[in-house]
């Protein structure tokens, strides 16, 4: 399948590439949001975007429009993150790493067997907030679709940067995640800012999986890869950076699908293994990651 | 507690086990042989998957890869080179335990969580090279005939379902007593020490690199073993047999059944296998329920009752059926070990 190239074609490819990336650079802001907050990984991270992406469909076959059910949305996906973490992950918290992996694991079983019992199995058409015509960007044609996906990447991430700086809530929660001892005598309350930091990162999932929906179909298991995309976003970056998620995330998307267009025996199927391989060689080199610290242990 | 005791009281269990399973083919149909040798096999993984994360606490949620591997290495070697499919299972699990030592080696430099994650991350690849190599592999076909069925030797007259049980049943035997060898000795004690503090365990002279490796290694000779005889079970191996979910499964099967135990593993396979095969059943008993109103072939059920379980399971008995037994067993043990 070897196709002639042509410079078109190949900013096109960027162009989805950084689509892409700003999918995954969503999702990996999410997990990295939980990573500081509570160390925990969260498996479930894909499905609960899932869920929360089938929700938004719900509402839009009730008649409203994407951006009117968009905050309805982001509303519930955060009051169900807050509601996991107090119900679910408060109990183990401090386990083992193996008791905290497979409680998610158990979590993202139960929601993907929700969805499907609730909205049923099979891909369905998710319209998104963008059409899908071409714009003409200096000579190349890219999908208005494709632009409003990365502007909305780049706000959300803006959004986060000035929560975090300016906002007394956002200190809370990066004081509560540094020295949760400290900031508990400082009066923050840290068992509700890891909580908000749960929803936080519902809702960023719930933001991804409504940018890809329309780019994939909606069904069940959407995110599946989705989620192991933006693990190695996360790792790339390093998994305590929401900046190294955001590079990784777009650096990831580009190489991935640059390397699926161009190196024919990558083509679609390697995609995956090729970004594990790239993320395992980048962890023997750079254990922290592009942006991570790297922990220090204590005996 | 006197050492020698406790050892005389395993012994006695390991013995009381190993006759249960030799009479078991006798009290229950062909075809509950069969269940019950696959249950077999899903335990054989267990022990290697509960080595690795139980007793030296790394995660590995990637074991079906490794079963992939051994049930591709017997189906390969016995459809393609003629190889007897009963004597390739040690080859099998020699070349899924040499995989193992390769993902060792970087597991050692990769933390609790990501080496989570990169494992993860294999067990989603593997299916994708079975079906990319298809020379080798045979695509998404897989491997299939009849050099892959397992035939009892010397013309003894048994069903294949028998035969297949007592093959499992005895791998599964010897493989139970060379775990609980490494567990209750040396190598096990190191593992454990390096489980609780990796720090303090090189500090008492643990080689970390050394240990680690051999609990990959160890842990994925036990999944190929599993693996190349579910290969024999279903005579047929495709990238479908080993899907992501029986990765996710065998974790699930490891954390009811206990982290640290092998006795109570034996739960957890049964768990997988109901998760694998019966998962539509669970449907059906909520169904009887009066006041929920489903359609048990709806998919997604099974999901949310194994999910909520392992929840459940993980908040209120950390230690898994293992550490309900020995919480059970604990007035009796007691009891005998201070009279002693």
């Amino acid at each position: 399948m070897t196709i002639a190239f042509t410079w078109t074609e190949f900013f096109q490819q960027v162009a989805a590439g950084i689509r892409d990336g700003g999918i995954y650079a969503s999702l990996a802001l999410a997990i990295v949001i939980i990573y500081r907050s509570t160390r925990v990984i969260n498996f479930a991270q894909g499905e609960m975007a899932t869920f929360t992406t089938f929700v938004a469909l719900s509402l839009m076959n009730h008649g409203l429009s994407f951006w009117a059910a968009f905050p309805i949305v982001l509303a519930i996906a955060f009051a169900g993150g807050v509601a996991i973490e107090r119900v679910i992950i408060r109990p183990v918290e401090g386990a083992s790493t193996v008791t905290i992996v497979i409680v998610t694991l158990g979590l993202a079983l139960l929601l993907n067997g929700l969805t499907n019992v609730i909205w049923g199995g099979g891909e369905r058409q998710f319209h998104g907030p963008f059409s899908t015509r071409t714009l003409d960007v200096g000579g190349v044609p890219i999908s208005v679709q494709d632009i409003g996906i990365v502007a909305v990447s780049i706000v959300l991430v803006g959004l986060l940067a000035l929560f975090f700086r300016y906002t007394k809530l956002g200190l809370g929660m990066r004081a509560a995640a540094i020295n949760p001892a400290s900031s508990r005598l400082a009066g923050v309350r840290v068992g509700w800012m890891l909580a908000f930091g749960w929803g936080l990162a519902a809702m960023l999932g719930a933001v991804s999986g409504m940018m890809i929906a329309p780019v994939v179909f909606l069904d069940p298991n959407m995110m599946q890869t989705v989620l192991l995309y933006a693990f190695a976003a996360a790792i790339l970056g390093g998994l305590d950076s929401p900046l190294g998620a955001v590079v990784g995330g777009l650096l990831l998307g580009l190489t991935i699908d640059l390397l699926g267009r161009y190196v024919d025996p990558i083509g679609s199927t390697l995609k995956l293994p090729v970004a594990l391989a790239l993320i395992l060689v980048l962890l023997l080199v750079k254990p922290g990651g592009l942006f991570g610290s790297v922990a220090v242990r204590r005996v | 507690m006197t050492p020698r005791l406790k050892l005389a009281l395993e012994i006695a269990a390991f013995a009381a086990f190993a006759f249960v399973l030799s009479i078991l083919p006798r009290l229950i149909s062909d075809f509950h042989t069969r269940e019950v040798a696959i249950a077999g096999m899903y335990y054989i993984a267990l022990l290697g998957l509960g080595i690795l994360t139980g007793y030296s606490g790394q995660i590995s949620l990637g074991h079906g890869a490794f079963m992939a591997i051994g049930g591709y290495a017997t189906a390969i070697l016995s459809v393609d080179h003629g190889m007897s499919p009963t004597w390739t299972i040690p080859l099998a699990g020699l070349i899924a335990g040499a995989s193992g030592v390769l993902v060792g080696i970087p597991a050692l430099r990769l933390a609790g969580i990501y080496l989570a994650i990169v494992t993860f991350g294999i067990a989603i690849s593997v299916p994708q090279l079975l079906k990319k190599f298809e020379g080798f592999t045979g695509g998404t076909t897989g491997k299939y005939g009849e050099g892959l069925t397992s035939r009892p030797p010397f013309g003894l007259d048994t069903s294949s379902n028998h035969w297949l049980y007592y093959v499992t049943a005895g791998i599964s035997l010897v493989l139970l007593a060379v775990a609980w060898a490494i567990v209750r000795q040396k190598p096990g004690r190191a593992l454990q020490a390096i489980r609780d503090s990796e720090v303090a365990a090189a500090s008492s002279g643990v080689s970390l690199p050394l240990y680690k490796t051999f609990a990959f290694a160890i842990s994925a000779f036990y999944a190929g073993v599993a693996g190349a005889l579910y290969a024999i079970a279903n005579a047929y191996v495709n990238p479908d047999t080993f899907q992501v979910a029986l990765s996710v499964y065998l974790v699930v099967g490891l954390a009811v059944g206990g982290l640290g135990s092998l006795a109570g593993l034996v739960v957890g396979a049964g768990l997988v296998y109901f998760l694998q095969f019966h998962a539509d059943t669970v449907a059906g008993w909520l169904d009887k329920l009066p006041i929920l109103d489903l359609d048990p072939k709806q998919p997604g059920i099974p999901s949310v009752v194994f999910g909520a379980v392992l929840i459940v399971v993980m908040l209120l008995l950390p230690t898994g059926a293992g550490g309900l037994l020995r919480r059970l067993l604990r007035p009796l043990t007691t009891r005998l070990y201070t009279r002693s």
